[in-house]
């Protein structure tokens, strides 16, 4: 389509149109989405109204696996009673059809997350065999941490001269080609299990063990779990869910987990940082360049390519006074966290930063991407550059420059080059909304550590000690995408507010993040506003924000590693399902949220989403993951569509691991004279 | 407010780092990069930095990492708005600032050499108006050295001393600071003072209050400026790697052993400025709360320390009873019902002759203390006669009296064997009465009454309800009656005395004829554990504990007053060996209590599989080859000896509660008992001791001698007036004929 054919197809539907006010929460979008709509662009807010949901998809019962089908299996509005008859041609009940189906999205999930963790995995090696000088070795001591959760020895025994064997640490390199390879061996692994598997709270292991899901290696489950659903294979809904659970705790105990630490070890552990977000961080006298998708390997050569002095230099030969360089989806977040560098937006912004007529290039990679940002593109001057041999876009003009790691900065270059180049070729009027906020991110586990004690006395002890005293009730795990069927970031903020108005903090990644960001409520300021008094007098104590952005969506392995260091700190029970801890996603949209979903379950946590869950018409299925496995893992997942009642919910769930903590009672001040002490365990 | 805190902390940090960067770059122009950095007599180096850094300074050239540590440490300043957490490097800070300071005092020694007083003792100079003399006075103590620390550090090891209380600045007035130390006194906590508040210090507020300062009376005068708080943290880090066995560099267990064990908080009187904030921020590290008593942001969530981290406003009347609760400490005022405050912390007053009013024995005349087992029917608890003069009939001046201290107890589980035991109480229960002092013991005793003490009406009876009440308290479990007889009158002081020499005869008798083949029950021995987690002692008749403080009267004793505590009976069970000392019943429970680490040992061998020690030894026997002997060097002994190693060495290499062959901790009797490493050759083996300990023990080395066929063997081990090297003994003891020269090989 031309441009011109594409506003005519949008004026055609002109009748229909969103309300920029109502779609969302966001100032910034509003602007944009009336600019959008005045100059005749379409975007994803207005084909929500013009295109309904597939009722019978929606509730997962849509069976196309075979030839014989689609084979549609609705759920009557007046629900079934007596026995349940519904079936497919080949007798597939609704429960086994939306098993199918979500373990289709589970695989899909858990194939993106990690197709990304084998993506930095190549590229983690080749700097490990130093066969690239554009990456390196960034974080050793991360390295050095990892290495025997590998198996990799960081010291070998070398005969001294007084031939007395000494202990002497080994090269740095010639361990991380060993952490590389083995790393990499994770997704082809046929038997054993994964490395990280281990990582996990023994009593969770052990469970893992006994229930057979421990993953054998990454690849491999994924694949299972598309011969699985494959026609007439596994038909019954327990066995379909435990293989999601094993493909989920690979992508999040492996494919993902893995993606996070090469990424900390070869570009630097995230430490806080300041930050600036919203569509107001682009500059109407620079080039602005937006990287989106979601991995750090490229956007991470762009910094150090707009931060060239050359290209500098070209930018301003150019009429620019700088480079702005924004990110947008999880891209947006690897380069926040490592480096500051200012966010444009989530992902229902992408359109809109086009929209901006002030956006030179939008880089992107994989996963997220619209493929309309193709079609907006065209309506301005923004060149659309796609870098990833997975993810081609056929519409619009977008031009294509795939990025190889063994020359990435020389590549990255070349990008930043054509948004320069593209500078002069503005043309409609740049309007950029004046909406920013600052914030403070940049929250892993290991800086989380340090923030509450220091270099001598870090540990998650004071976290727990907190919880234990009730100046915090718990831990939320608020996270996801942003879905054009609900209100922008609307019911994000909604649960996050609650929670932290109930003492609840907060751990945030992805698209909730920046939500969060937007909104102002990533800045130690806002703790005071939003915060129970508990809450807030223990962020006032160490300084933070009551919602700790811990990352990329990718990052949300560090969630499980922090619940773990916190099992570990003593105090809340043995295992993550024992903490007083809850999760949600209340805008999820992609297949890597059920993915998610299902590996934090399997953790031990009760997960809700929002929108909406496509198993509602399979009853007994729904039953079985809302209620059934927590039994088995003691985690399960909700359904809850009004934010508010998610909250209530999570907190409801934090109170009843509290009650089994025995923390719903205040405990008293202990005195200790001699004899307590003497009890003491030993140090 | 903690952003407030954070500011001013880090602030502080930044002034403090950069000053003392200051003093050592004109330290190193002035003195060369060799020159000398220590603290006295330490094997702990710079203890904070030793400890956390694994660092050993011992000259300028070796400060420098520690003092770029301190620069790295530095944080960024925080933010006014959308700052970064601070908490971390705020403790950073802390750290960062001690670490500096720390360096800075060692520089002090060496530029003024003599404005620390290396003594126990303050000295406190008046003139002839009784007012002090400060420009004669020495009041500041500076760095604890080792023996200091060892004898003290074992109060805290025993919990005789529950904690310290770090106090900076001074109190409003001088009678303030009076009621809060006299407080800490009687909850028998230390006080260590440091920084001063506009030129006024609170150790000089005292002083000026004639209270009594010094490590005697538990309340010490580190130094004038907040820098002198590291002498504090200094000394607690020393516990920590002398009595917990933890390793220098090992700083999470360090710090996390001082917020477990070591009950110390900061008093923060006066204003609180920058330097002291990042100074209080660093004793967070240690889990060590600040209490201020003026009105700065307060810090209340928990987690680095066990409780609240910053408590404000809190008046000087409620400054103790907060501290302690902020802590987590529970402390018990001993409540006695005499005319006078009663603790641990006034055992070591001294009552000088100006102020003294009366005095008993000390030559001039008799005094004698005895305790008696007797039957219930025949005592009248809780009454106490004096029979002859009191202290009225001395009218204004005072003088001296005779007297004699009969102690009557009995009850249900009253023992003849537990007698001593009590008897050897009198001596500190007596002692913790404020202005009453009291040395000696049996027939020797010696007891010195203040002119203040008898002003608030104490009078010779109440000798009599303090042994009445403390026994009660201390000993309820065994007995149920104690009646108390004092006489003053010379011809019943010296009639009593007969009778007491008689009682010590056949009881010192009783004891010389105990044998470890005697009994079938030695005692474990777990006091000390709550500091040395991983050592267990087992008490034999002929092996007292390796603390010289617990015998195996005492362990039985112990376990029949609290069935449950420290001390556990143990059957010996099979004897594997006789010579060495090792039995089946012992070696099972040591390998039980030390969760398999040790699963044998010995009681008469320092060679083989010998017991393990801990940090709170009296003595350390080492193997001297050369000399084809032993050596054995005590805890007040400072100087270099053979072996190649101090005491204090030989402590920080053993204390850890393992068992090392070639070494082995002991009590100073052990030496003269029969047992002493008899596996090896016994006391004839010994060929060096230090003169004093020689001297101490003169008696019980001449019996032995004796007993063992060289009546001469005091004469023949050498000392440190021989020499301190191998070479230069073996030498001697050629000379002498020393009989370890004939015997079998001591190695191999």
């Amino acid at each position: 389509m031309s441009a011109d054919e594409i506003k005519v197809t949008a004026a055609s539907k002109k009748d229909k149109k969103a309300n920029p006010k109502e779609v969302t929460v966001d100032p910034a979008t509003t602007q944009m989405l009336a600019k959008a709509q005045a100059d005749g662009v379409e975007t994803i807010f207005d084909r929500a109204l013009t295109m309904k949901p597939c009722n019978i998809g929606e509730q997962g019962t849509c069976c196309k696996n075979c030839s014989q089908g689609p084979c549609r299996l609705p759920l009557p509005k007046k629900g079934i009673e007596g026995k349940d008859t519904r079936m497919g041609l080949c007798g597939a009940t609704p429960e086994t059809i939306a098993a199918r189906n979500f373990a289709r999205m589970v695989a899909a999930g858990a194939a993106a997350h990690s197709d990304h963790g084998r993506g930095v995995a190549e590229v983690f090696l080749a700097a490990a065999r130093q066969e690239t000088d554009d990456y390196g070795i960034k974080d050793v001591e991360k390295l050095l941490e990892i290495a025997p959760d590998f198996d990799v020895p960081t010291t070998v025994m070398v005969e001294g001269e007084d031939g007395v064997k000494v202990e002497q640490e080994r090269d740095i390199y010639q361990i991380a080609t060993e952490v590389g390879v083995k790393a990499l061996g994770e997704w082809g692994k046929q038997e054993g299990e994964v490395y990280y598997a281990k990582r996990a709270p023994e009593p969770r292991y052990e469970l893992w063990k006994e229930l057979d899901v421990v993953p054998r290696g990454i690849d491999r489950e994924i694949v299972e779990i598309m011969h699985r659903t494959h026609m007439g294979v596994d038909q019954d809904y327990h066995n379909i869910i435990k293989q999601c659970s094993r493909a989920a705790l690979a992508d999040g105990w492996a494919g993902s987990m893995i993606a996070t630490d090469l990424q900390d070890i070869m570009f630097g552990t995230p430490y806080p940082t300041q930050g600036e977000i919203n569509l107001g961080v682009l500059k109407k006298d620079h080039v602005n360049i937006i990287v989106h998708g979601h991995e750090p390997l490229l956007s991470e050569m762009i910094v150090v390519a707009t931060q060239d002095p050359e290209i500098l230099e070209y930018a301003k030969s150019k009429g620019a006074h700088g480079i702005v360089l924004a990110g947008m989806c999880c891209t947006a977040n690897e380069i926040l966290v490592r480096h500051g560098m200012p966010i444009a937006g989530n992902y229902l912004q992408q359109e809109l930063a086009i929209v901006t007529g002030a956006l030179d290039a939008m880089v992107v990679d994989v996963q997220c991407i619209m493929e309309n940002l193709a079609n907006v593109a065209d309506c301005y001057h923004t060149k659309l550059i796609t870098t990833n041999p997975r993810a081609m876009i056929e519409s619009g003009n977008t031009l294509h420059i795939e990025f190889d790691e063994h020359h990435a900065l020389e590549d990255a270059k070349r990008i930043v080059k054509e948004a320069i180049d593209n500078f002069t070729n503005r043309r409609s009027e740049v309007l950029i909304p004046n909406v920013k906020e600052k914030m403070v991110v940049g929250f892993s586990q290991e800086a989380i550590k340090y923030h509450l004690g220091g270099t001598f006395r870090g540990s998650y002890v004071p976290l727990n000690d907190n919880i234990i005293n009730g100046r915090i009730r718990g831990i939320g795990g608020v996270v996801g995408c942003n879905n054009a069927r609900t209100m922008h970031d609307s019911a994000h903020l909604i649960v996050v507010k609650e929670l932290l108005k109930n003492d609840v903090i907060v751990l945030t990644t992805g698209c909730n993040a920046m939500a969060c960001g937007k909104a102002g409520l990533l800045t130690p300021e806002s703790a005071a506003v939003y915060c129970g008094p508990g809450l807030a007098e223990v962020c006032e104590t160490v300084g933070i924000p009551p919602v700790l952005h811990m990352g990329s969506c990718v990052d949300n392995s560090r969630i499980l590693m922090a619940a773990t260091q916190v099992v570990k700190a003593g105090g809340l029970g043995k295992d993550i399902s024992d903490l007083p801890a809850a999760g949600c996603a209340p805008e999820w949209m992609s297949e890597k949220a059920i993915s998610i979903g299902q590996y934090f379950v399997a953790s031990g946590v009760y997960t809700l989403f929002g929108v909406g869950l496509p198993v509602t018409g399979a009853p007994r299925f729904q039953k079985h993951l809302f209620e059934e496995l927590e039994d088995i893992y003691g985690g399960m997942w909700d359904l809850e569509l009004d934010p508010y009642e998610m909250a209530k919910k999570m907190i409801a769930h934090i109170d009843k691991k509290r009650a089994a903590l025995g923390l719903d009672k205040k405990k008293e001040r202990v005195l200790m004279d001699m004899a307590d002490r003497q009890k003491l365990d030993a140090a | 407010m903690s952003k407030l805190v954070a500011f001013a902390a880090i602030q502080g940090a930044y002034n403090i780092v950069t000053k003392v960067e200051g003093l050592y770059k004109r330290a190193v122009e002035q003195y060369g990069p060799e020159q000398k950095l220590e603290f006295p007599n330490t094997g702990y180096f710079l203890p904070i930095i030793y400890s956390l850094l694994g660092i050993p300074v011992k000259d300028l050239a070796s400060a420098k990492r520690p003092l770029e540590v301190a620069r790295s440490l530095l944080p960024a300043h925080v933010q006014r708005a959308t700052h970064l957490p601070y908490l971390g490097p705020l403790l950073d800070a802390g750290m960062a600032a001690l670490f500096a300071e720390e360096i800075a005092e060692a520089i002090r020694y060496v530029d003024d050499p003599d404005f620390y007083l290396h003594s126990e003792e303050c000295e406190v100079v008046k003139d002839a108006d009784g007012k002090v003399d400060w420009a004669k006075s020495k009041i500041w103590l500076g760095a604890a050295d080792d023996v200091v620390m060892r004898k003290r550090g074992v109060e805290f090891v025993d919990g005789s001393a529950p904690g310290f209380a770090a106090i900076v600045g001074a109190a409003p007035t001088p009678e303030l600071a009076k009621e809060i130390a006299e407080e800490y006194q009687r909850r028998n906590l230390y006080v260590f003072m440091a920084a001063n508040q506009s030129g006024t210090t609170f150790t000089e507020q005292l002083v000026e209050s004639d209270v009594q300062v010094g490590w005697g009376t538990r309340l010490v005068p580190f130094g004038p400026d907040i820098s002198a708080a590291v002498f504090a943290l200094g000394f607690a880090n020393r516990a920590a790697m002398a009595f917990g066995g933890v390793k220098p560099g090992d700083y999470r267990r360090i710090l996390q052993y001082n917020k477990d064990r070591v009950f110390a908080f900061v008093n923060a009187l006066g204003e609180v400025n920058a330097e002291w904030a990042a100074n209080a921020a660093g004793c967070v590290n240690w889990g060590f709360p600040t209490i201020a008593d003026t009105d700065i942001p307060e810090i209340l969530p928990t987690g680095v320390c066990t409780y609240e981290h910053v408590v404000a406003n809190v008046g000087p009347h409620e400054m103790v009873q907060k501290s302690v609760e902020v802590r987590g400490l529970k402390t018990v005022i001993t409540k006695v019902d005499i005319p006078l405050s009663y603790g641990a912390a006034f055992e070591g007053e001294r009552i000088r002759k100006d102020d003294l009013f009366v005095e008993f024995g000390g030559g001039k005349t008799q005094m004698t203390e005895l305790v008696e087992m007797a039957e219930m029917d025949e005592t009248e608890d809780g009454k106490v006669t004096v029979i002859g003069k009191d202290l009225g009939d001395l009218g204004d001046k005072g003088g001296r009296l005779p007297m004699g201290i009969s102690v009557k107890v009995a009850g249900r589980k009253m023992q003849a064997d537990f007698e001593p035991i009590l008897e050897r109480q009198i001596h500190h229960l007596i002692n913790y009465a404020q202005g009453v002092m009291h040395i000696g013991q049996r027939d020797i005793a010696w007891v010195r009454l203040g002119r203040p003490a008898v002003e608030k009406g104490f009078t010779i009876k109440h000798f009599g309800q303090i042994l009445h009440d403390m026994f009660h308290k201390d000993f309820g479990s065994i007995l149920d009656k104690v009646e108390v007889t004092i006489f003053t009158e010379p011809k019943d002081v010296d009639e009593f005395t007969k009778k007491a020499r008689a009682a010590y005869k056949s009881r010192d008798e009783r004891v010389e004829n105990m044998t470890d083949e005697g009994v079938e029950t030695y005692y474990s021995c777990t006091l000390c554990q709550s500091f040395a987690p991983t050592h267990v002692c087992v008490v034999s008749p002929e092996r007292t504990g390796l603390c010289g403080a617990y015998n195996w009267f005492d362990c039985k004793a112990s376990y029949e007053i609290n069935p449950t505590g420290p001390n556990q009976p143990i059957e010996k069970g099979e004897c594997l060996d006789p010579v060495m000392g090792n039995w089946k019943g012992v070696n099972d429970f040591v390998s039980k209590a030390s969760r398999g680490a040790v699963e044998s040992y010995n009681f008469y061998s320092l060679l083989n599989e010998p017991m393990t020690t801990c940090g709170c030894c009296e003595c350390i026997a080492a193997v001297l080859p050369a000399c084809n002997g032993v050596m054995t060097v005590h805890r007040d002994y400072t100087g270099e000896t053979p072996c190649g190693m101090k005491f204090t060495t030989l402590a920080g290499v053993m204390g850890g509660g393992q068992s090392s062959p070639g070494f082995v901790g002991h009590s100073k009797y052990n030496i003269v008992q029969r047992k002493y490493i008899v596996g090896d050759g016994g006391l004839l083996r010994m060929v060096w001791m230090p003169k004093s300990l020689k001297e101490e023990l003169a008696e019980g080395i001449k019996r032995r001698g004796e007993e063992m066929g060289v009546p001469d063997l005091i004469d023949k081990i050498a000392d440190e007036t021989v020499g301190i090297d191998e070479a230069t003994v073996l030498e001697y003891l050629q000379k002498v004929g020393h009989p370890a020269m004939e015997m079998d090989p001591i190695t191999g």
